[in-house]
């Protein structure tokens, strides 16, 4: 029943019953309160209307009432604020491992890259199981990732990449939806998710169209750019070797410490005057305009996999199912 | 006490002088109020229109009534003229601007030719923000949001833009007289524990238009700047940060929420007190609880970006404050409550709005601890849920209570008393249609429907429809006072000075009142709402 | 000299005020709030300063840079003399001196056209200098051997530096309209010691728009090489 006309979303992630507890929770609260005042007033309304009650009884008011009202919904707001940032805490912390799939948001419509190549645009197919982590940026104006069965929303930024993820825990077909007002078609900016079984992802994998794995064309790119002249992996090179240092901490000319994440990489590609590493001069040119969103990515991909040079697969496709890297 | 008959000759502010210069060039607060009442109803019945067209579109999923980009013109220019130019200006301007220098029995505002000032600024910003629509519209929502309103929009975002700009100025100038005539202009005797409710309301909302609204002011310039010369500040791709633009705009535009809900509040504290015939219960904690929403107001905008991609840390904080500020306001929910209790209730329009109003604001102000709440917001951000939310605390909460004080003050305000039966049919169509229209969109909310779009997944659809139908009950509950107060002021009952039996300044001075308010400066000995000592009425007077 | 003061203090009471001390005071304390709203529409522009500035601080360095301290030491220096006079023109305007206020008055508008005329040699340089937002918007150190690190950023210096200093000499045009109208007034023996308070009015504006130039000065133009 109720196949036309639901009033309640899907619950499709590990996260989403979470939200959902807090959500009941709140509406038992709120219902609570909202029937007390209602019932109250009405209440007051007709026992102490005029031609029953003509001579109205002067009360200053009482300080014992208005602290017991003052702190008790205080001390229920704090249960929500426990719950409900605990709840964010999760969201905000993907856990290590996660299978990472970048994002591009662009008006209007959604591209998807898997490391492993394949590319889709305002379809994203995905396993059953997994912590599925979006690594997401926008080529124009700020649009917003948003997928109700899901319960995750993060707003897709230009110029930076934000992220999210969550754990997948039901087969289906989901709504995806831009949910920051993007302009003339945001309402088209829609797409699906399709979470499906391990094996049948699998063939989905296999049947795409890759042409190799992200990083690989990241290192490509890599080539092709000339970053490789600089950036060599020996202490030679004119730039900081790469090798490894994905994730550690970075000193800077200036004395600042940041940590090589993935803004940190955007930034050196995009505006590498902003934070010189502590030992090299600011020779580097910009590639602004030079890198498109996915090429930036695929460096991102290449400088990952960079991290961990034992492997020839990068990071993080922790699948449920083994042996994922022979695909292509 | 005086009867309606010494009313009828006697010199008023609307008889004393006549023409359109007369009125163009007033100084006296009360002809001030008429002209802000005339822009404001304008504004609304444009804002109102967008409105109505939003939901005829949003009849069918698919989005075949207006293009898209007519639509997302539709909802912007809604949302910017009703925030910027009818409920900011709404209670403080009109009600506020007529009432609070009779409530402090003064004679006029402290800065009557800066008052008057106010008015031609909102004019022009208004006239400004309009051509800006006629001309083509604007497309970017009431947010503005960058990079999309700097870079990519190809609409008049610099008309509307500078539009708000100068309207600001006007919501600036009535804060600040606001502020200086509370502190400057009050009555001998009257101190501040005896200040009606009405004005510690205004003088809050008027500390945030003197503190927030340049803030919006110079943002909005620094908007038009960017898109004239791409300076940078906000547009990623010259190395600014669209987030700043967010951080300035909610900055302003958080604590204008209550701007727009506190002087409600104060109409509220008014209409419950004559009309349960009592004193409020804890006066001392409704005041300060209007000071204490617009302290706190200031310092939680970022619960607008949690999912923006600021700090987790930050977000926990801003959570936080934002369950704080919520506490002000239950308590006065609770206070309008107490005050009913024991008292010797009647059911006049004025107070049938007021219990609109308290309902309709704890669902509003409940649902917003939903979105204070950083688990849950996530998923309810930029949703119908927050649509909802809004409107329950906006239209729900500040339209009933503009409503509740028109009617309340009407009297006062034209010398007339409108037709109550009429006025009791409104209040209920306006009740019914408020919840068929919105109560659905918490629903749609959380099944995850995101607002503005022009077209949307069929499953939302009888919801939706629902909502329409509610709009047009509303429609008609707005109509029908605009057409029996206009009636009012040719064949309505003539009022006595004090139709309501109110304790107040403004109900001792003739309706309507004489141009210099008061023939004798009023001297104050009681405290306020002393119901206690003011006659109870025989029978009922006026009606 | 007595009975026209009283003259000017009776023909200027407003009608809803009860006596000149109530509009006076009510006056200076609109002034005030006034002034409140100018400190929160100038400090949007600082937060935006302050963020990039943290943010990209070697940036900012290299345009501050760019900036012409003498002049602008100057400027200061000329505004700071401009408050000293405009004070003792008040007090002038309060001791009854009518003719010492307008002559107070007229030096103060000479150290506010002095400020201008600096300011507009300044902007005249960034101009030619491309370091304008616009088509033509380019930032060079001017060094070859040392190219710009960051220009992007340090041209988002450059337009925080033309809105920030741009917003504060359109308050100094309006600050000596404001003189002017004061001086005509005077002129005509508007002002008297019971009734000056569109003097110190403007006496405050004056003295705000010269100490936000106070804070301008040393974020625009001192900005150290040093972090912090």
């Amino acid at each position: 029943m109720w196949k036309n006309f639901p009033l309640f979303p899907e619950r499709a992630s590990a996260l989403a019953w979470q939200v959902d507890g807090l959500y009941f929770l709140l509406v038992a609260v709120s219902a609570f309160f909202t029937l007390l005042i209602f019932l109250v007033i009405f209440i007051f309304a007709v026992k102490y209307r005029r031609s029953a009650h003509p001579h109205p009884v002067q009360i200053e008011g009482s300080l014992p009432l208005e602290l017991a009202w003052t702190l008790i919904p205080l001390g229920i707001c704090m249960i929500f604020f426990a719950w409900g940032s605990l709840i964010y805490f999760q969201e905000a912390r993907p856990p290590k491992g996660a299978m990472e799939i970048y994002v591009v948001g662009k008006q209007w419509m959604w591209k998807f890259e898997h490391t492993t190549g394949q590319r889709e645009i305002d379809q994203l197919h995905i396993p059953v199981g997994a912590d599925v982590r979006m690594i997401m940026s926008s080529q124009d104006v700020i649009h917003s990732f948003f997928v109700p069965a899901f319960r995750v929303k993060t707003d897709v930024l230009p110029g930076r990449y934000t992220e999210t993820w969550f754990h997948t825990t039901k087969v289906g077909t989901y709504h995806l939806f831009c949910s920051q007002y993007c302009g003339t078609d945001h309402s088209g900016m829609i797409g699906q998710v399709i979470v499906m079984e391990p094996t049948a992802f699998q063939a989905w994998l296999s049947e795409g169209g890759a042409s190799g794995s992200l990083a690989a064309n990241g290192q490509q790119l890599f080539q092709q750019l000339g970053c490789s002249t600089c950036h060599r992996s020996d202490t030679q090179g004119r730039g900081p070797n790469l090798v490894g240092i994905y994730g550690k901490p970075v000193l800077l000319d200036d004395g600042r410490t940041v940590t090589a994440d993935e803004n940190y990489v955007r930034e050196s590609i995009l505006n590498p005057g902003a934070k010189v590493v502590a030992g090299f001069k600011p020779i580097m040119p910009s590639f602004q305009g030079q890198v498109s969103e996915e090429s930036l990515m695929a460096l991102e991909a290449y400088v990952k996999s960079l991290a961990t040079p034992q492997q020839s697969e990068p990071a993080g496709n922790r699948l449920p199912v083994p042996d994922t890297s022979k695909t292509q | 006490m005086a009867t309606a008959v010494q009313t009828v000759e006697r010199e008023n502010y609307l008889n004393s002088t006549y023409g359109i210069k007369s009125w163009l060039l007033t100084t006296d607060h009360k002809r001030i109020a008429m002209l802000y009442l005339v822009s404001i109803t304008a504004m609304f019945w444009i804002g109102g229109f967008f409105a109505m067209m939003i939901r005829l579109e949003l009849l069918t999923p698919q989005g075949d009534l207006v293009s898209s980009d007519t639509y997302n013109k539709l909802f912007s220019m809604h949302g910017i003229i009703m925030v910027f130019f009818f409920l900011i200006p709404s209670v403080p301007a009109v009600i506020g601007n007529f009432v609070i220098p009779l409530m402090v029995g003064a004679k006029d505002l402290a800065f009557p030719r800066v008052n008057l000032l106010s008015w031609y600024i909102y004019m022009l910003g208004a006239i400004t923000a309009l051509t800006a629509m006629v001309t083509g519209g604007v497309d970017t929502g009431w947010t503005f949001y960058t990079p999309f309103s700097t870079t990519y929009s190809n609409t008049h975002v610099i008309g509307a833009a500078i539009g708000i700009f100068i309207t600001g100025f006007s919501s600036i100038l009535t804060g600040l007289n606001f502020i200086v005539t509370i502190h400057r202009m009050r009555a001998p005797g009257l101190t501040w524990r005896r200040l009606p409710l009405f004005c510690w309301s205004n003088y809050a909302a008027a500390l945030i238009m003197v503190l927030g609204t340049p803030v919006i002011a110079i943002t909005l310039l620094l908007v038009a700047l960017e898109r004239a010369f791409n300076i940078g500040v906000f547009n990623p791709q010259l190395g600014g940060d669209p987030l700043l633009f967010q951080h300035l705009f909610w900055f302003y535009s958080h604590p204008a929420v209550y701007i727009m809900i506190l002087p409600g509040m104060g109409v509220i504290s008014e209409i419950v007190t004559c009309f349960s015939r009592k004193r409020v219960f804890g006066y001392e904690f409704v005041a300060l609880a209007s000071i204490a929403i617009a302290v706190l107001g200031f310092v939680v905008w970022a619960h607008h970006m949690f999912v923006a991609g600021i700090s987790v840390y930050s977000a926990l904080v801003f959570s936080l404050l934002s369950y704080f500020v919520a506490i002000p306001s239950a308590v006065k929910v609770f206070n309008w409550t107490a005050t009913m209790y024991k008292g010797s209730i009647r059911y006049e329009t004025p107070m049938l709005y007021a219990f609109g109003f308290i309902g309709l604001f704890t669902i509003g102000g409940l649902t917003g601890i939903f979105l204070a709440s950083l688990g849950l917001d996530v998923h309810v951000h930029d949703t119908y849920f927050v649509v909802a939310h809004f409107h329950y605390v906006m239209v729900g909460g500040m339209v009933m209570a503009y409503m509740a004080g028109l009617h309340f003050w009407w009297p006062k305000i034209s010398g007339r008393m409108y037709p109550e039966a009429w006025a009791k049919l409104s209040a209920l169509l306006v009740f019914v249609g408020f919840n068929t229209t919105f109560f659905p969109q918490f629903i749609m909310g959380y099944m995850g429907a995101p607002r503005r779009y022009h077209a949307y997944p069929p499953e939302f659809q009888v919801l939706n429809v629902l909502s329409t139908a509610g709009a047009s009950i509303l429609a008609v509950g707005y109509v029908l006072p605009m057409i029996y107060f206009l009636w009012s002021l040719r064949y309505g009952e003539l009022a006595p000075p004090n139709p309501w039996n109110a304790v107040g300044l403004e109900w001792m001075t003739p309706s309507p009142p004489p141009t210099h308010n008061f023939d004798e400066t009023p001297v104050v000995t009681w405290e306020a709402y002393d119901y206690e000592s003011q006659p109870q009425e025989e029978v009922t007077v006026g009606h | 000299m007595a009975t026209s003061d009283l003259q000017i203090a009776e023909h200027n009471l407003q009608h809803h005020f009860a006596d000149m001390e109530q509009q006076q005071e009510t006056s200076t304390f609109g002034m005030w709030m006034f002034l409140l709203t100018e400190i929160m529409f100038f400090g949007g522009l600082f937060t935006a300063y302050l963020v990039y500035r943290s943010s990209y601080y070697t940036a900012f360095v290299e345009g501050s840079q760019k900036m012409n301290i003498w002049l602008g030491a100057t400027n200061t220096a000329v505004l700071i003399c401009s408050s000293l006079t405009m004070a003792l023109g008040v007090r002038a305007a309060q001791t009854g001196k009518p003719k010492l206020m307008v002559v107070l008055l007229l030096i103060t508008i000479l150290f506010g056209l002095g400020f201008l005329g600096i300011k507009a040699v300044e902007y005249h340089e960034h101009w030619t200098n491309h370091e304008f937002p616009g088509p033509n918007f380019h930032f060079e150190t001017g060094d070859p051997a040392h190219p710009p690190t960051d220009p992007q950023h340090t041209e988002i210096y450059f337009s925080l530096y033309w809105a920030m200093t741009g917003l504060h000499a359109l308050h100094m045009v309006i600050g000596v309209g404001l003189v002017s109208w004061i001086i005509i007034m005077g002129l005509r023996r508007a002002y008297s010691p019971s009734y000056y308070s569109p003097v110190e009015i403007v006496g405050l504006y004056w003295h705000f728009v010269d100490l936000v130039w106070i804070y301008l000065f040393p974020l625009l133009y001192l900005i150290s090489k040093k972090h912090g």
